[in-house]
């Protein structure tokens, strides 16, 4: 037994207060579906059952759409950027009010801890607001061209991995640049958005421009699918995204995708050793590995290799994995039983392949979805767990002889999303950076995010920005409208 | 894995670092070399992790636990210039008895006074209290006197009784790259200590960056310092976390390497509870288990220990308590 | 005031306006008031008496404007934009009050008086939305012929001296005021001469926003007193001359030449020629007095393995 145990130090569940079940949010409103059905959202953590909520219908979609559609021609898109901005900042405002109560039901629903949700989640899911809301009006100043205008209608599907930020980085933007949004968030996580539709109602938004339609994957087509969406927006995976870009052909409809990675966190012999073992960690245990950018390769120098597993084991001995509720926890439940399976065969293909596979002694909670954090060390560029994103805490660790080598195998993927890089050379930084394909370049630090911070991938990783003035690109449009 | 509290004499250190850095001979150049070579610390990320063990909650039992166990590694500190027999007397009394309507209540591990008052700490504390003497000595704070002035400081304070030296090394020496000279005065230092155990302040808010604390850390533990310490207390910034994540690392690595322990003292502007209780985690993840006795972790503090006491009480009672209820034997008032 | 009914009215608390400085507000070392009448002449109902702050108060506000420096430019733009905007919020909270200080000084109607504060406070909005954008906007990349990374960003250039329009006691203020402060520097206002109130009003709301003190410091007095002292004042880097159009005594061209002994950077009154005039407020500004107050850095790093 550790000298120093932690006592169980649980945030409360008070501050939070779930209703039984939830409607959808259209035109202003919480309301019932029209020809839809029901399904539980659960506590990953637990498997207990935390609401009902709503499966939208196309029908539920066409009336998103069309209140939408109304809020754009009649009061937002008609509203000065100022007045728009005002609205946002309203959001942010009241979003770091409700803080506690946002970053607890995030935890609840997610699986993520409460230390997450609460220090990263929330905060930035504000700060997004706060940061677009100042570019409400001041979009020609943005180098978007002489006349830049809102798209109009924008339908937005997001993941179940941050789903409050998703949503921030989603709809801050849109609304800055003037349009309306129909968004569906993650059928495993609805929640938070269900609450931000409260937050909404609080900032006296005029009605119709956020709507919040709950569902999985026949909603989310129904989106993709409708004649009336101007542009659309989609966070998720590779294999989705292609089906919207498939859907989307030959009509005018616009997309920015963002999907998924598989990151190289590169290693110099002459990094600056301690914190890169925690870069390690942060890169593919923090959110349990549930990050499209995540560190989910690292690659070592071969020098150091050995030295670097050594301090990773013992540095993962120190991960606690458990309640999310608890301040303490570091790595928290896995999102779903669905993804559990995932991680678990891609884990098992990653024996069969010869890969070796260490995890830190921990106890794991008997009900809900869990997987201990996990590396693979041996691994090959060809090896599966070196080139499908596995989405969960597992490390696949390969080496390198020389910079051109890592640059070689870290571009060697059909994905290019993020990538990192450890030296104290800051030549060298920068040198790799260039280098290297992918949308984000860490160097010395890892899964950083701003809202002024552009964020997006390269290749199969998808197109389109989000944050920063370059974020803005994909709200509006300086062609005629339709 | 050592945790012997034998002294290792002067002449080892040459030799055991000359045999570490595989030279023939300890050259100004060959030190340099071997502390250059030492991974680099990346500001940011070094305060990140810090302020990340920070965040960690530490409620009920393990608050107790880490209460008393901070408590019980207090040096319990005056060093002024207007300290007077009667002031000390005043400090020691307060380590025997930090709280008189608890008994239950640990004793700190030792008591830090400057050399000359060694003898009234020994009238108080006797000689089996379980409550060390520590002296701080080689021209403390500053270090700026000669090796010969440096020596008999310490020797002087030696005789007097002191269980433990607190010496500072010559950080102009040390920035100006004479690492030779830094290591030579440790190591004859730690001569003269006999069987006293030597803590070596590298006052890392003068060495600046984490760099420098890392070097210096090493420099100290190879030269045969038993405890690497960070400030003297007189000067800001003195102990912050991340400085002393940055020694714990060093002494982690240290034992990997030569199977041997040693300890580390952050010292100076710790004043409460819950900055303490960040400390003990930082030992606990970062060092590990070892590390959390008194024997190889201390606090330097003055007004810690009652913060500690109003938090005890606190636990014990269910109230909040105030100043009035904790005794101050040697408030700082000229 | 006057009693609307035959009960007895109450007798108001009259408010004493002093200096802001440092985030204290002082009054005058030279212990000097002079007073302030509606409409800012000389012969309207007195409002109050102000402060008649001295050289040596623009001396005191110099040097806690400067130490609020390293602390001003080292936050984040977040935090910067943050802290702006509860300014804001706090406005928009006093603003009946600020609405009965502009009336009264500049003897407008209430109407006018309303549609000013509220677009005051929109002007404050619109530049705390700057903090996190203008260095997009400003700065960025250079694609220089060689194997370096070469960026160009805006940093902000120490402490401004700020003369406040003469004319527009709020609107003006603050148009002045925010696209100084929001990239981090840290400014000396000598407000109005003799539509002071708003100015000190704008103050407390400051001091209750988390503008850390020393941020903003506010002097009221004679514009012709103070201003060369400011302008000549070594430990200044930039100088903005509005508050010369309209002033007395003032000739901003000898103000320029006093500035020019550090080379402080220098916003002109607005007017052709040697005419100083007060431009219209209510226009949308663009980024050249926030840019007026920024420096460019420009650094180079090689790429290499």
């Amino acid at each position: 037994m550790a000298k120093f145990e932690y006592a169980p130090a649980p945030e409360s569940r008070a501050v939070v207060n779930l209703k039984p079940s939830y409607g959808l949010f259209i035109g202003g409103e919480f309301t019932e579906s029209e020809g839809g059905s029901a399904f539980k959202s659960i506590s990953p953590s637990s498997e207990e059952v935390l609401a009902e909520v709503t499966e939208a219908s196309s029908a539920d979609v066409d009336r998103a759409v069309d209140a939408a559609r109304r809020a754009f021609t009649g009061t937002w898109g008609r509203m000065s950027g100022a007045d728009r901005g005002k609205y946002l900042f309203r959001i942010a405002r009241i979003l770091q009010e409700r803080a506690r109560e946002f970053a607890v039901l995030e935890s609840l629903d997610n699986g993520k801890p409460i230390r997450e949700s609460r220090d990263v989640d929330v905060p930035l899911a504000a700060a997004h607001f706060f940061y677009h809301a100042g570019w409400a009006d001041k979009l020609e100043y943005a180098s978007l061209g002489p006349n830049p205008r809102p798209h109009g209608v924008v339908g937005q599907v997001i993941p179940w991995n941050f789903p409050l930020l998703m949503l921030a980085w989603k709809i801050a933007p849109a609304l800055a640049a003037g349009n309306t949004v129909v968004l569906k968030p993650a059928e495993t996580t609805p929640l938070t958005a269900l609450l931000f539709a409260e937050v909404c109602q609080q900032a006296d938004l005029p009605a119709g421009v956020v709507n919040i339609v709950t569902g999985a994957g026949a909603t989310g087509q129904a989106i993709v699918d409708h004649p009336g969406i101007d542009k659309l927006a989609f966070t998720g995976s590779t294999g989705v995204g292609k089906m919207i870009a498939r859907a989307i052909a030959g009509t005018r409809k616009k997309a920015t995708l963002e999907l998924g990675g598989k990151a190289a966190n590169i290693i110099f012999d002459d990094a600056p050793i301690d914190q890169a073992v925690e870069g390690i960690v942060n890169g593919i245990f923090f959110n349990q590995g549930h990050v499209c950018c995540a560190g989910s390769r690292l690659l070592v120098q071969e020098s150091i290799a050995e030295e670097v597993e050594a301090r990773l084991k013992r540095r993962l001995s120190t991960l606690r994995v458990g309640d999310p509720l608890d301040k303490n926890t570091d790595v928290g439940a896995i999102n779903s039983k669905a993804q559990l399976q995932r991680i678990t065969e891609l884990t098992a293909a990653g024996e069969a392949e010869g890969a070796t596979r260490w995890s830190p002694e921990c106890e794991l909670p008997s009900k809900g979805f869990w997987f201990r954090p996990t590396v693979f060390t041996g691994v090959s560029q060809t090896h599966r767990i070196a080139q499908e994103e596995i989405f969960g805490p597992v490390l696949s660790v390969l080496t390198f002889r020389t910079p051109h080598e890592a640059v070689a195998k870290a571009n060697n993927t059909p994905y290019g999303l993020s990538a990192g890089v450890w030296t104290e050379k800051g030549s060298r930084i920068l040198w790799m950076a260039d280098q290297l394909r992918a949308g984000v370049v860490w160097a010395n630090t890892f899964n950083k995010f701003d809202p002024t911070s552009p964020f997006g991938g390269y290749k199969e990783s998808g197109y389109g920005r989000e944050g920063g003035r370059h974020g803005l690109e994909a709200y509006v449009t300086t062609g005629d409208t339709k | 894995m050592s945790t012997s509290t034998a002294p290792r004499d002067a002449v080892d250190a040459t030799s055991r670092a000359r045999d570490l850095l595989g030279v023939s001979r300890l050259t100004n150049d060959s030190l340099t070399s071997w502390l250059h070579g030492l991974p680099g610390v990346d500001q940011v990320g070094c305060e990140a992790r810090a302020a990340m063990l920070g965040t960690r909650s530490i409620k009920t039992t393990s608050k107790a636990w880490a209460i008393d166990t901070a408590i019980s590694m207090i040096d319990l500190t005056t060093l002024e210039g207007a300290d007077t027999a009667g002031k000390v007397r005043g400090l020691c009394a307060k380590a025997l008895t930090p709280d008189a309507t608890d008994m239950s209540t640990p004793r700190p591990a030792a008591v830090c006074v400057y050399g000359d008052m060694v003898p009234f700490a020994r009238e108080v504390l006797g000689t089996s209290s379980g409550v060390n003497i520590a002296a701080v000595a080689t021209a403390f704070p500053s270090g700026r006197a000669s090796m010969a002035v440096k020596l008999a400081d310490t020797r002087d304070a030696v005789a007097n009784g002191a269980d433990e030296i607190d010496m500072v090394i010559d950080r102009g020496a040390f920035l100006s790259g004479r690492y030779l000279d830094v290591f030579n005065e440790i190591a004859q230092v730690k001569e003269a200590c006999g069987s006293a155990r030597l803590k070596v302040i590298m006052e890392t808010g003068e060495l600046v960056t984490y760099d420098n604390v890392r070097r210096a850390s090493w420099l100290s533990m190879l030269a045969g310092g038993d405890f690497i310490k960070t400030s003297t207390g007189k000067v800001s910034p003195a102990a912050t976390l991340p400085v002393t994540v940055v020694m714990l690392e060093a002494v982690r690595d240290w034992l990997q390497l030569t199977g041997e322990m040693v300890g580390v003292k952050p010292a100076g502007g710790i004043r409460t509870s819950k900055d303490a209780i960040k400390f003990l985690v930082a030992v606990s993840e970062v060092a590990g288990d070892d590390w959390l006795d008194p024997h190889w972790f201390r606090f330097g503090a003055s007004s810690l220990l009652n913060d500690l006491l109003l938090q005890r009480q606190r636990m014990r009672t269910g109230a909040y308590s105030g100043p009035d209820y904790v005794t101050d034997d040697s408030p700082s008032l000229y | 005031m006057s009693p609307t009914t035959g009960a007895p009215s109450r007798v108001e608390i009259k408010k004493t306006y002093k200096l802001y400085i440092g985030g204290k507000f002082p009054r005058s070392e030279s212990g000097r008031s002079y007073e302030v009448y509606a409409g800012g002449g000389t012969s309207g109902a007195f409002l109050a008496n102000a402060a008649q702050g001295s050289r040596k108060d623009a001396r005191d506000a110099v040097v806690a404007a400067r130490k609020a420096v390293d602390g001003w430019a080292g936050t984040t733009a977040y935090n910067r934009g943050q802290v702006l905007y509860r300014v804001a919020e706090v406005m928009e909270g006093r603003r009946a009050q600020f609405v009965a200080e502009v009336r009264a000084s500049e003897g407008v109607g209430e109407r006018q008086a309303e549609a000013l504060v509220g677009q005051a406070i929109d002007r404050w909005v619109w530049y705390a939305g700057w903090s996190d954008k203008y260095a997009q906007v400003l700065g960025g990349l250079n694609p220089v012929a060689g194997p370096y990374f070469d960026i160009s960003a805006p940093e902000p250039t120490g402490v401004v001296a700020v003369l406040a329009p003469q004319a527009s006691s709020l609107l003006g203020l603050v148009s002045v005021l925010a696209p100084v402060v929001v990239s981090g520097n840290t400014a000396v206002v000598l407000s109005s001469e003799h539509r002071p109130l708003p100015a000190i009003t704008l103050s407390e709301a400051l001091a209750t926003s988390d503008v850390p003190g020393g941020v903003v410091n506010i002097i009221t007095g004679r514009t012709a007193e103070v201003a060369p002292w400011l302008a000549s004042h070594r430990d200044v880097n930039a100088i903005d001359l509005s508050g010369a159009a309209g002033a007395e005594g003032v000739a901003w061209g000898d103000l320029e030449k006093a500035a020019a002994d550090n080379l402080k950077r220098v916003v002109r009154p607005a007017g052709t020629g040697p005419e100083a005039v007060e431009p219209d407020w209510t226009a949308t500004p663009d980024l050249s007095r926030l840019s007026a107050f920024l420096e460019t850095k420009t650094v180079w790093h090689p790429k290499g393995r």
